[in-house]
Order: C-alpha cells, then sequence, then structure tokens
C-alpha cells in the first residue's frame, strides 16, 4: 500500500464538539477560580451524573483530563512526576497523568482543574477506579463516597439484591450531596434531567445503529470518541442533547447520501480496547490507508449500552441510575458477555475482521485479551488482529512496529479476498 | 549467620507438602472420601467456612510458584499481566486442576477477575463462582448486601455438594476455623516475640500447608508444631526487626522468604497468604452464621490492598503495625505487574516518610529462583541500618 488518503471525514459535530467541550472546560477554570459551583469528581464508566447535576454540582472527570493531555500530547512529563513519587512503571498511566496534573497545580492547556467538593468513586467494574480515588481523597482531603456497584457475575443478570444495595447507596449519596450543597434535592429536576439523558442516550443508541450501513456513515471508534466527550461532559443538559440532535441529523444525512469517512470503504472491522490517544491520527491513518473503517468498538459503550436497549427512566431516576451502573455498560460485564457484545458487532455490523488493541494501562481491558483472540479467531473463524501499546504513556507506542502489524494483517486480508479457497491468513 | 534449626516432625511435613507434587494433598483426600469434592480458593480471601460447611475440601489456589514453565498461559495473558495469574491458567491449561471440581475468584484486581471469566470458558467442568466484595464498607447497606452475596455463594457451593449448607454446619465450620486462625495467631504471635527460635519462612511453610490440607488434619499439625517450637533455644542476633507488606496474593518463593531473613531481619510480620488469616477476633459463633461472617469481613478483618475503607487510610494501619511491634523497617515484597501493591506503595511511602520510617521496596515475580541480587539489596539495607 502506498501513501493513501488520509483521514478527512470532519464535519459538523466535530466543530461543534470542540465548541462544546471548550465551553465545559471553561466552566471548569471558572469554578476553579470562585470556588463554585462544587466539583464533584467522578469516573465515566456507567456513573450517576444525572444525580450530581440536579445539585448543581460540576461534574468533573480525571479520565476525560487524562485523555486530553495525552492526545496534546504533554502527558509524558506528569506521568514521570507520579513515578517520581513512587508510583510504578507498571501503574496505570492514567491515574499517573492525573496525579502528576494534580500536584502541577492542575493546570492544562485547555482548562484549570478544579479542586474537588467531592471524590465519588463510582465503582463500576475498574478496580483501579479504588485506588485512583483513594488517593486523590489522600492528597486533596476532599470528602469521598465509595459508590461500590456489584459486578454482573450471575449468569441471569443483575440480582434484585444488587440494584436495592445500590440504589439505597444513591440514597446515602444524595444526603451528601444535600449537606455539600445546603439544598434539597428537587426531584422534579432529577427527573427532567433523566429525560434529557433518555433522549440523548436515544440519539447516540440510533447513530450507532447507523452505522451498520455500507458505507458506514462514520468510524465508529476514530468519529465515535468525539462523540463521547459531550456523551459523558454533557449527558443531563440542554446543550448536550443539541449536539445529539445534531450529531443524529449529520449522520443520518450522510447514511442517506452513502458517504463514509473515507472516499472508499474496503474493509469494516470491529475494535475492541481503548485508543492510543498519544498517536491517535497515527494510529488512524494506520487503518485509513487500508480503506478500513471501524464500524463498531467496544470503546465507545465503556459509559453505556444505549444501542442494546437502555435508558434512564424518569419515572423511575433512582433505579434506572442504578441500572445504567449495574448493567447497562461495558466495563461491569464480565468478558464472556463482551465476547458476545463482539459477535453482535461482528455479525449484525456486517465485519470482515476484528482488532484488538491491548493496552498496557488498563487491565480492565486487556487482561485475557490472547484468550479473546484465540475465540474469535479460532473458534468462530473470524480474523483477529492483535496489538498492543498504551492509552495514555507515548513510551509504548512504536509506529513503525504497529505499521507493520496492520499492514501484514490487511494484507492478508485481501489476499483471503482474492482467493477465497487459498486460506491466506489462517 | 542463620543457626540451623531442627525442624519439628510439623515443619518438616509441612515442607514436604509445599514442595511436592501440587493438589497431591487433594488427591489424597479424595482417595479416603470417595465423592469428596474440591473448591480451590484464589487470593486473597474466601469464605472457607462455607466451602467447609458444604462437605467441600478449600484448597489454596496459589499458582504455579517457581517450578510450572508457562507455555500455553502467556498466549492469553500479555507479557504486563502478573505471574500468579498466568501460572493458574498454565496449570488449567496443562491438566493439573483436574483434581479440583470448583473455582471461586474475588473482586480483587481486574486481571483476577478476567482470569474468572477465562476459566469459565476454557474449563466447562469446572464450577466457577466469582464473588463480589463490599468495597463501600462505610455503608450501612454493606452487611445486607454481604450476606445477600454469601447466601449465593452458599447455594452454589450446596449445588455443587450436592446437598443443603444448613446453619448448624455453618456455626461448627465456624467454630472450627476460628480455633484454626486462633493458632495461626499463636504461630505468629510466637514468631514476634521469638523470632530467633522461629524463622518467618518456616511459620509460611506450616501456614501455606493448610492451605493444601483439610483444617482437622492441619490443626493437629499447628497444635503439634506449637507444642514442640517453644522449648528450642536460640541467640537472639544482631538483625533489624523488619514487617513485610505487599504480598497478600501472589506468593514470593519460600527461598526468598528465608533470604531476606538470612541477609539479616527478623520478620515479625507479613501479609503473606492474608486471606487466610483475614479476621482480627474470633467471628461470632451463636447467631445467624451468614451476618456472623458478613458482619465480621466490614467491620473485623485486616487491611488489605484489595479491600478499601474509606473510615480510614491504610496507610495509618501500616505504621500502627509498625509502632506496636517496634519494627524498625517495613520491606514492600510486592509481585510484579501487581496493581493493588503497586499503589498502595505510593501511599505507603509517603506515609512512612512523613514518620522517619525506613523501608525498602523489592519486587519479585513467583518464578524467580535466583535471590542473590534482590538478598543483596537486602544486604546493604540492613547495613545502613545497623550502622548507622
Amino acid at each position: 500500500m502506498s501513501e493513501a488518503p488520509k483521514t478527512s471525514y470532519q464535519g459538523r459535530i466535530h466543530l461543534l464538539q470542540k465548541e462544546l467541550m471548550g465551553e465545559y472546560y471553561d466552566a471548569l477554570t471558572e469554578a476553579s477560580q470562585a470556588a463554585a459551583p462544587p466539583a464533584a469528581y467522578m469516573l465515566i464508566s456507567g456513573n450517576p451524573v444525572e444525580l450530581v447535576r440536579a445539585f448543581g454540582m460540576l461534574p468533573v472527570y480525571p479520565e476525560v483530563n487524562a485523555l486530553q493531555i495525552a492526545v496534546k500530547k504533554q502527558a509524558l512529563p506528569y506521568i514521570l512526576k507520579a513515578e517520581e513519587l513512587g508510583y510504578s512503571v507498571d501503574n496505570c498511566a492514567y491515574v499517573k497523568a492525573d496525579i502528576g496534573l494534580y500536584f502541577s497545580g492542575r493546570t492544562t492547556p485547555f482548562g484549570v482543574i478544579p479542586e474537588p467538593a467531592l471524590i465519588l468513586c463510582n465503582y463500576v467494574g475498574c478496580n483501579v477506579y479504588l485506588n485512583w480515588f483513594e488517593h486523590l481523597r489522600e492528597y486533596t482531603g476532599a470528602e469521598i463516597f465509595a459508590l461500590d456497584i456489584p459486578f454482573v457475575r450471575d449468569p441471569a443478570g443483575v440480582r434484585p439484591e444488587d440494584v436495592q444495595y445500590v440504589v439505597a447507596q444513591l440514597r446515602e449519596l444524595i444526603a451528601v450531596c444535600e449537606r455539600l450543597t445546603g439544598r434539597a434535592l428537587d426531584w422534579e429536576y432529577l427527573r427532567h434531567i433523566c429525560r434529557l439523558s433518555a433522549r440523548t442516550g436515544e440519539l447516540w443508541a440510533q447513530i450507532k445503529h447507523l452505522t451498520k450501513h455500507t458505507p458506514c456513515p462514520l468510524d465508529a471508534y476514530f468519529d465515535a470518541v468525539t462523540l463521547m466527550g459531550p456523551l459523558y461532559c454533557l449527558r443531563g443538559t440542554e446543550a448536550g442533547l443539541r449536539f445529539f440532535e445534531e450529531a443524529y441529523r449529520e449522520v443520518q444525512e450522510r447514511t442517506q447520501l452513502g458517504l463514509g469517512p473515507l472516499p472508499q470503504e474496503r474493509f469494516r472491522f470491529v475494535i475492541e480496547g481503548p485508543p492510543p490517544w498519544p498517536y491517535l491520527r497515527t494510529f488512524r491513518d494506520q487503518f485509513s490507508r487500508w480503506g478500513a473503517v471501524a464500524v463498531a468498538s467496544t470503546y465507545s459503550t465503556v459509559g453505556g449500552l444505549w444501542e442494546f436497549g437502555f435508558a434512564h427512566d424518569p419515572e423511575r431516576p433512582l433505579e434506572s441510575i442504578a441500572m445504567h451502573m449495574l448493567y447497562w455498560n461495558l466495563t461491569n460485564r464480565d468478558l464472556l458477555r463482551r465476547y458476545d457484545q463482539i459477535r453482535r458487532y461482528v455479525q449484525e455490523w456486517n465485519a470482515d475482521a476484528l482488532v484488538i488493541h491491548s493496552v498496557k494501562s488498563c487491565r480492565l481491558f486487556s487482561a485475557g485479551q490472547g484468550d479473546m483472540r484465540e475465540y474469535f479467531s479460532k473458534e468462530l473463524g473470524v480474523p483477529t488482529l492483535l496489538v498492543e501499546s498504551d492509552l495514555e504513556d507515548p513510551r509504548y507506542f512504536s509506529e513503525a512496529q504497529m505499521r507493520n502489524r496492520i499492514d501484514a494483517f490487511f494484507e492478508a486480508l485481501e489476499h483471503r479476498r482474492l482467493d477465497p479457497a487459498g486460506g491466506a491468513g489462517r | 549467620m542463620a543457626v540451623p534449626m531442627v525442624e519439628t516432625d510439623a515443619s518438616a511435613r509441612c515442607r514436604e507438602i509445599i514442595e511436592g507434587e501440587p493438589f497431591a494433598a487433594v488427591e489424597r483426600w479424595k482417595g479416603t472420601h470417595p465423592g469428596g469434592k474440591a473448591v480451590g480458593c484464589y487470593p486473597v480471601y474466601s469464605p472457607v467456612e462455607l466451602v467447609h460447611a458444604a462437605g467441600l475440601l478449600p484448597v489454596g489456589l496459589l499458582g504455579g510458584g517457581n517450578r510450572i514453565e508457562i507455555a500455553h498461559a502467556d498466549a492469553r495473558f500479555q507479557s504486563f499481566i502478573c505471574s500468579i495469574v498466568k501460572s493458574t491458567l498454565e496449570l488449567g491449561l496443562t491438566g493439573q486442576l483436574s483434581v479440583l471440581d470448583g473455582v471461586l475468584f474475588h473482586s480483587i484486581c481486574d486481571p483476577a477477575r478476567n482470569l474468572a471469566s477465562v476459566f469459565a470458558r476454557n474449563f466447562p467442568q469446572l464450577r466457577v463462582e466469582y464473588i463480589h466484595y463490599p468495597q463501600n464498607l462505610a455503608s450501612p447497606q454493606a452487611v445486607t448486601y454481604l450476606i445477600s452475596e454469601l447466601q449465593r455463594v452458599r447455594g452454589a457451593l450446596s449445588e455443587l455438594a450436592g446437598q443443603p449448607v444448613d446453619d448448624g454446619a455453618l456455626r461448627e465450620s465456624i467454630a472450627l476455623y476460628n480455633r484454626w486462625r486462633r493458632r495461626i495467631e499463636d504461630l505468629y504471635r510466637l514468631r514476634r516475640t521469638s523470632p530467633e527460635i522461629l524463622p518467618a519462612s518456616e511459620s509460611y511453610a506450616l501456614l501455606r500447608a493448610g492451605t493444601m490440607l483439610p483444617v482437622e488434619e492441619h490443626l493437629a499439625i499447628l497444635d503439634d508444631a506449637l507444642a514442640r517450637i517453644p522449648s528450642r533455644t536460640g541467640k537472639r542476633q544482631d538483625r533489624i526487626r523488619v514487617v513485610v507488606e505487599g504480598a497478600f496474593c501472589e506468593q514470593p518463593p519460600l527461598d526468598l522468604i528465608a533470604g531476606i531473613e538470612e541477609a539479616g531481619c527478623y520478620l515479625l510480620d507479613d501479609d503473606l497468604l492474608l486471606g487466610w488469616r483475614w479476621f482480627t477476633g474470633p467471628l461470632p459463633g451463636d447467631g445467624d452464621p451468614l451476618l456472623a461472617l458478613a458482619r465480621s469481613y466490614i467491620d473485623r478483618s485486616v487491611y488489605c490492598g484489595t479491600k478499601h475503607d474509606v473510615r480510614e487510610p491504610k496507610a495509618a494501619h501500616l505504621v500502627r503495625r509498625v509502632r506496636e511491634l517496634q519494627a524498625d523497617a517495613v520491606i514492600f515484597l510486592c509481585a510484579k505487574f501487581c496493581e493493588p501493591a503497586l499503589f498502595d506503595y505510593a501511599l505507603y511511602r509517603r506515609a512512612l516518610e512523613a514518620e522517619s520510617i525506613p523501608h525498602l521496596f523489592l519486587e519479585f515475580e513467583e518464578k524467580m529462583w535466583i535471590f542473590d541480587r534482590m538478598r543483596g539489596e537486602v544486604e546493604t539495607f540492613v547495613e545502613s541500618m545497623l550502622f548507622r
């Protein structure tokens, strides 16, 4: 493959996203100066942002801050700073970048991160979350609430006892927020926020189903991450909903016009694992040069699985927030449920291959991905590529090596297409 | 340096058990208990009382140590995943876990959790249960939740055993394990007060064998050891008094523990095999036994890198333990790639430095078998303390 068209799709949603995320970070900067509204640190995987917003608190996501730093290629000094403080080279680099940032004045090129009024550790699958927020509590001295979400471990799914446990904790959390903000929970306002979230989630789900089309109207990995910013940082707001209305219009329009992110769609793949944020563009181009488009991704379901039927229920706000955290997200489900999710993607989204991007930092994602490769390639006969780097630490990305692996994989896929009986790539 | 010590019969037997074929003791038990079933307990903490009350044999599933070559499991778990995850899977992939009928995994870390899934897919003949322990211990709801979780596990174990687990049987198992844990505590107490007559490597071997034997049999061994060891004589040497922290899951090789001692340390306390001595006192013997287990987990269990309790910072516990034992230093013995231990270290280091407590950080892998470099590091550390 010689030099091929690079990614060209830069639609209205990309511009609008930049604007909205800029405003979000402006709000954080303002809050850091005025010490108001109170900031609640939270994690991305299925979270109760609806409840936090109902108290007028500002959600702050250390993961989003860390990835923004990585995208801007500024993560390494913060990572090194944390390693000086005693963190291991083998610890999650999101955590290290965030803690390095905390000890560097919380100032980024895109905004100043406010001190937390509440450290809300929504433990949804990722065990590192617990360590991360425990450490932030230690450093900031802020109040911590450890919201424990039992992992999905029963073949039948979520147990009624789990829902009761989570709802009861949400009631405790309400009391904490009432005390911190000095205001009582306005249930009607919470229901309103849940309605906004429900509609936002529905539009997001519809967008994700549009990527079943050929050609795929947007890249369900590299473009989906653009949509994930507003999905997390603005979910439950009017602005967030307007963004998704606009995004849906645009993607639907592209579907009708038969437009894809690349001039020609030659391969459709499903991708598993978070992106290498410091080399996002490089990584994307390594697929684009083969005309390969991601039609579905597991990473875009970390914060919620709306595409498979979830919606917040304004009539039962606490129960639906609990179900979002317990069941309707990727991270609180076991690996075998993830295999099922990917299998559905491959079949229903009509993909040619599975690409597993294995990142060292996030063992929730990566631990056992070799078994996943075994399952898909050997048992299901899905051509599967496993490549390794990291989501935050630039030291783990080897451009040439990555490119060689991806080239060899698509070359084999191409051979197989030309000579299906030849067994290339097996 | 070390005073050669004649091992008691109990200690020699335990050493044989842990250095012999893995699970040979379980095979033996099955031979004498036709139809008996064994349940592997992955670290850190398993509710062994429930397993025992179901008539099943709880067995420590503690990795492959340094006598297994990873030939298959490294294709399933990447290079940056800790050794115990891979060696445990290797044991399964090479048919060495066929003696087990069930396995308990727990919410300790992400790789262990994913390992439970990989086990479920690759070994369909095994009953795999994943236990989610509460991580919001400050919540009054945690105990209700944990009772429901233990009730679920009780149901799964009953199914495996083919018989219900009634409260009476469970209360008896709790009483038995109370006695057993008291013996282990006696062993640790003896080591703390008279480290010159009971090396940590020996007490470790005595305890480790207990993860492979029926509790009744092991209790007799401990009784025997505790009756004989105090009559030993030994001369207190010029060594530093140390608390070992960080090896609550993957276990260091026995020779490494001995090596650290011989490099000039009395290891007064450690968190090796921590889940097997999880409670700080006896569990209530009367009333609802599930409530006893759940309440004790929440209010009377040891601090651990995999248990998060916002009621008190972990580092405060460590500092307190160092002070109580009048220890000179802390040695961090962390398994390579063990995220919980490596995260904890950052906070521990900060707290120890604030308290001016010297510490040494060592990273081990269960599969290592050459300890010269590590021993050298310990010797240097000890010298820096003895001759400052």
